[in-house]
């Protein structure tokens, strides 16, 4: 075979692989959580709070415990004796695993049925009798902390330094800034034009297809623990069952199978895992749990609801000058936010965007309310949905101000192409961007001249029966966490692993520490090593998500697994480059300074029929290593990223608004996304397609809204806003190719981009519709009724 | 609780079992038959990750008692393919990027089996509406569009071949 077709046998980096993963999911053979069964496997359901804030008066369990199959009902108070009724938070607080005499949100746990099958542990729940005493519930976070509201965390009384600091007010979690505030005050004192938003971010929800789930199975005679949990980072959870169960870390084995979609939802420790894994080590059989619709909707990590204030300066010719924001960040009744450790707000500091601001400062505070806990970054790296919201929000605002075009004030406040590397006036050194190239293409292609014409005659005609709006972000990610000396969760740094291991006869396996979710690693990883190595994608297998078999990662969220992992990759991938070039200088009798590398093998310079195959090399790894070397093809690499990667995209959105009903018709989104180097372009284009339409759902429709009372509103699918295909819009990607400077192959990480960027651009057309009326800002969701009340307050329709 | 003989073809082979009048199909088809294919994820009839084939008609498993379907043909995702050929929308559905996490895959690929019966030339709107009842949460739908219409063609083209003996 000619060179070309070599490498194209490989099916390496650039290829559109058909994916690996697929021939089990098309067959029904995937092994989701709730596939699994263990011999004698129980049953467990959750008794869940009807109220929002009460407290715990009596838990009778005798008419549940009368029923034939029930095997038992477990209580706070049995899981005392344990020390296992609380439990830590990743982000530095405690959580209750049940509720220890006092409930704080609506469906949280208060005990757990054990039956011997699905419908009688059902039943069980039916017949558990709590006596609940109701307090006054606290839903808003502004009046949470008012100085008389109710005391919702009695745990914590008297407790005035948190986990982030100094507490003001019982139920405040934290304040957090970052950033410079003497100067950015001085930016906005001088400068003489400022403008200020209100914007609120609202809770809405992950909600993957499959919900959380265990399968936990305590092995009495051998001291050993197996869990089967839906956990975007098993190897973390294997470390926290064992500081809670005090059981070896060693006999302790988290396994990751497949995961019908994660989406941030899966990456905290829940109680019904916790319960499970307890009612297993109790009972000394396998538990299941899984949990149904509504317990995820209500229970498991809501993700945003930032009540966020933002600021801007600048001069009258649009240069920003400065940026302010303060958040009031409601984290539910216990702070369960998945960040790592140093940052409470995540990486919400990001939040000067694409922009070169000179000065910013931003304070987040955490508050506790009577809803679910949570916080976790919804297909994101920490908080940076909310930062991009901000700011493309922001700056938005200040072009109107200024009767500025959207796009020429972003070229005008853009880093340039030879700032990078840049640091941010918070702190962050961004690797690499073209802004400025990338948002050419899009205008280009949308020809966005004619849009505005188009848009303005429609202003023009009081007979034209849409509004028109064209909305536009041009957004940085920080993604890829991340640096060990920034981040930590619980202490472990947050690196990645990788170990490969090549076979005598040239196939190879590679086990990495992330997992994935849909992300389609088994296809994408082994194109890494099939460019690095030489070895056809089609004989290496990737495995994940087995804590016994893999090394220690830190799992995957955050669009960690390409920027982390996939660097891993890459760094095995040369250690074995490296000890196969001396393997094939063995074999041709030549100094390694002799060879070079070419595709799938090693050749003598200047003789292309001189040449060692890495299948030669691999079999003579086995079969005779030079003397003095040892056996073997493998390697194992920890990687520990020198900085976050920075995807950015620039997104160009045109809604046609009906003045009669208010519903929005998406005409046209073209989505530019640049994440570097490219590793497979099919599953790329899918992913975004992914998050677009994710994003599309958090802009158009989603909202966990409650009641005064703390009653959830809409916590099923019939309320919860998933799009169908009729709603979902025909997306048009697009991209640039910026690799990173500091990444082994340049790759920066995508599947969240298209998330984070898509929804400001939704609110940024719909505002842009109402522009010329004045609008500034438009809470989302944008659904057709508030947007009806919208076209009613202008006198637009009837 | 008593239980009741029930008696069905589920991907062309006769079952009988004893089942509970409150038994959901799904739980039937998981849990007693182990065919795990169907998958649960909201169940009130919304997501259609369950979705499985009664008698020529697309059906969600999560809202449907086994006892119901007594003497019913059944086809779930596990009896697609023919004798180790994948059928043309598993097919289309690989070929297409269709999926990512797998989880609504089942009852996506019983639900094209069923409509593109029922609509063997679809355009892409009446793709669109007619798997509108089964939710993805991963792909954004336009590879499944995609997936559905590669099907549709394959089965065309099948149908044009002529029959070899």
């Amino acid at each position: 075979m000619n060179a070309p077709d070599r490498k194209a046998a490989l099916q390496g980096m650039g290829d559109s692989r058909l994916r690996k993963e697929d021939a089990r999911f098309i067959q029904g053979k995937g092994n989701y959580v709730d596939d699994i069964k263990l011999p004698g496997m129980v049953h467990m359901d959750i008794v869940r709070s009807p109220l929002a804030h009460a407290r715990i008066k009596k838990i009778n369990k005798e008419k549940a415990l009368a029923i034939p199959g029930v095997i038992a009902v477990l209580t706070a108070d049995d899981l005392k004796p344990l020390k296992l009724h609380w439990m830590p938070t990743l982000a530095g607080d405690v959580a209750a695993v049940l509720a220890d005499e006092k409930v704080h949100f609506q469906m949280q746990e208060v005990a757990v049925v054990l039956a011997d099958d699905r419908y009688i542990a059902a039943d069980g729940v039916e017949a558990v009798e709590v006596e609940y005493e109701e307090l006054p519930v606290v839903i808003d976070p502004f009046k949470a902390l008012e100085k008389d509201a109710p005391v919702l965390r009695e745990d914590l009384a008297g407790k005035t330094e948190g986990a982030h600091g100094q507490r003001y007010h019982h139920n405040h979690i934290f304040t957090w800034d970052a950033g410079d505030k003497e100067a950015t005050d001085a930016a906005f004192k001088s400068a003489p034009v400022t403008v200020t938003e209100k914007l609120l971010y609202p809770r809405v929800h992950p909600c993957p297809l499959e919900t959380c789930g265990a399968v936990a199975s305590f092995d009495p005679v051998r001291g050993e623990l197996t869990t089967y949990m839906t956990s975007q980072a098993p190897h973390v959870v294997r470390t926290v069952v064992s500081m809670l169960s005090g059981i070896p870390e060693s006999k302790v084995r988290i396994v990751s199978p497949d995961i019908g979609g994660g989406f941030g939802n899966k990456v905290g420790v829940y109680p019904g895992y916790v319960c499970a894994i307890v009612s297993s080590i109790v009972l000394g059989r396998p538990v299941k749990w899984v949990e149904d619709r509504i317990e995820n909707l209500s229970s498991t990590a809501f993700a945003r609801d930032y009540h966020m204030t933002g600021e801007l300066a600048a001069t009258t010719d649009g240069k920003i000058l400065g940026l302010r924001t303060h958040v009031i960040a409601d984290h539910g009744a216990f702070d369960a936010c998945a960040d790592p450790t140093k940052f409470p707000a995540g990486l919400f500091h990001i939040c000067s965007g694409s922009y070169d601001i000179p000065a910013a400062h931003c304070t987040v505070e955490g508050v506790y309310t009577n809803k679910a806990p949570g916080g976790v970054a919804y297909r994101c790296s920490f908080r940076v949905t909310e930062a991009v919201y901000l700011i493309e929000r922001m700056v938005d605002v200040l072009a109107q101000k200024l009767n500025m075009d959207k796009a020429e004030i972003r070229r005008k406040n853009f880093i340039r192409k030879e700032q990078f590397p840049y640091t941010s006036a918070f702190g962050f050194e961004y690797d690499s961007g073209d802004y400025h190239t990338a948002l050419e293409k899009v205008l280009d292609a949308v020809d966005y001249k004619s849009l505005r014409a188009e848009q303005a005659a429609k202003r023009a005609d009081p007979n034209s029966p849409t509004l028109m709006g064209i909305g536009l972000v041009t957004f940085t990610e920080v993604v890829g966490a991340g640096p060990t000396k920034m981040c930590d969760i619980l202490g472990m740094g947050m690196f990645d692993s990788c170990e490969i291991r090549v076979h005598p006869t040239g196939s190879a396996i590679a086990r990495m520490g992330t997992i994935t979710q849909g992300q389609g690693h088994q296809t994408t990883y082994a194109q890494i090593i099939a460019t690095e190595l030489g070895i056809p994608s089609e004989v290496i297998q990737v495995e994940e998500g087995d804590t016994s078999t893999a090394p220690y990662g830190l799992g995957t969220y955050g669009s960690r697994s390409t920027p982390v992992a996939g660097a891993a990759i890459a760094m095995a991938a040369r250690k074995i480059h490296a000890k196969a070039k001396k393997l094939a200088a063995h074999l041709l009798e030549v100094g390694e300074n002799d060879l070079e590398w070419e595709i799938d093998r090693f050749k003598v310079k200047g003789s292309s029929d001189k040449f060692k195959t890495m299948s030669d090399i691999a079999w003579a790894a086995y079969n005779k290593p030079p003397a003095g070397m040892e056996p073997g093809l493998e390697a194992v690499h920890y990687y520990d990223p020198p900085n976050f990667t920075y995807p950015f995209g620039i997104y160009l959105c045109v809604v046609d608004i009906d003045k009669g009903t208010g519903e929005t018709k998406i005409r046209r989104f073209y989505a530019l996304d640049d994440c570097g180097t490219r590793i497979n372009p099919m599953i790329i284009e899918g992913q975004i397609h992914g998050g677009l339409t994710e994003g599309f759902a958090v802009a158009m429709g989603q909202l966990l809204s409650f009641d005064a009372q703390g009653n959830i509103q809409g916590n099923t699918l019939m309320d919860y806003f998933l799009p169908t295909a009729v709603e979902t819009p025909h997306w048009e990607t697009d991209f640039t190719v910026t690799p990173s400077p500091h990444h082994p192959i340049g790759a920066k990480g995508v599947a969240e981009s298209p998330h984070v960027g898509s929804i400001p651009t939704f609110t940024s057309a719909m505002v842009d519709a109402f522009a010329h009326l004045g609008v500034t800002h438009l809470e989302m969701p944008h659904t057709a009724y508030r947007i009806w009340k919208e076209l009613k307050a202008h006198g637009l329709t009837h | 609780m008593s239980k009741k003989i029930v008696s069905m073809n589920i991907n062309g082979k006769k079952v009988e079992e004893a089942v509970e009048s409150r038994t959901l199909l799904v739980h039937f088809l998981r849990e007693k038959m182990n065919l795990t294919g169907a998958h649960i994820g909201c169940e009130t009839s919304h997501c259609g990750a369950c979705t499985v084939d009664i008698d020529g008609e697309s059906v969600k498993s999560c809202t449907c008692f086994a006892v119901q379907c007594e003497g019913s043909d059944i086809i779930t995702v596990e009896g697609l393919a023919q004798g180790g050929v994948l059928h043309a929308v598993q097919e289309g559905f690989y070929q297409e990027h269709g999926l990512q996490c797998g989880f609504c895959t089942p009852g996506m690929l019983t639900r094209a089996y069923r409509f593109l019966q029922d609509n063997p030339n679809p355009t892409e709107d009446e793709i669109r509406v007619g798997m509108s009842g089964n939710l993805c949460r991963c792909t954004g739908y336009q590879n499944i569009v995609k997936a559905v219409q590669y099907a549709a063609n394959k089965l065309r083209e099948d149908a044009q071949k002529p029959v070899t003996a």
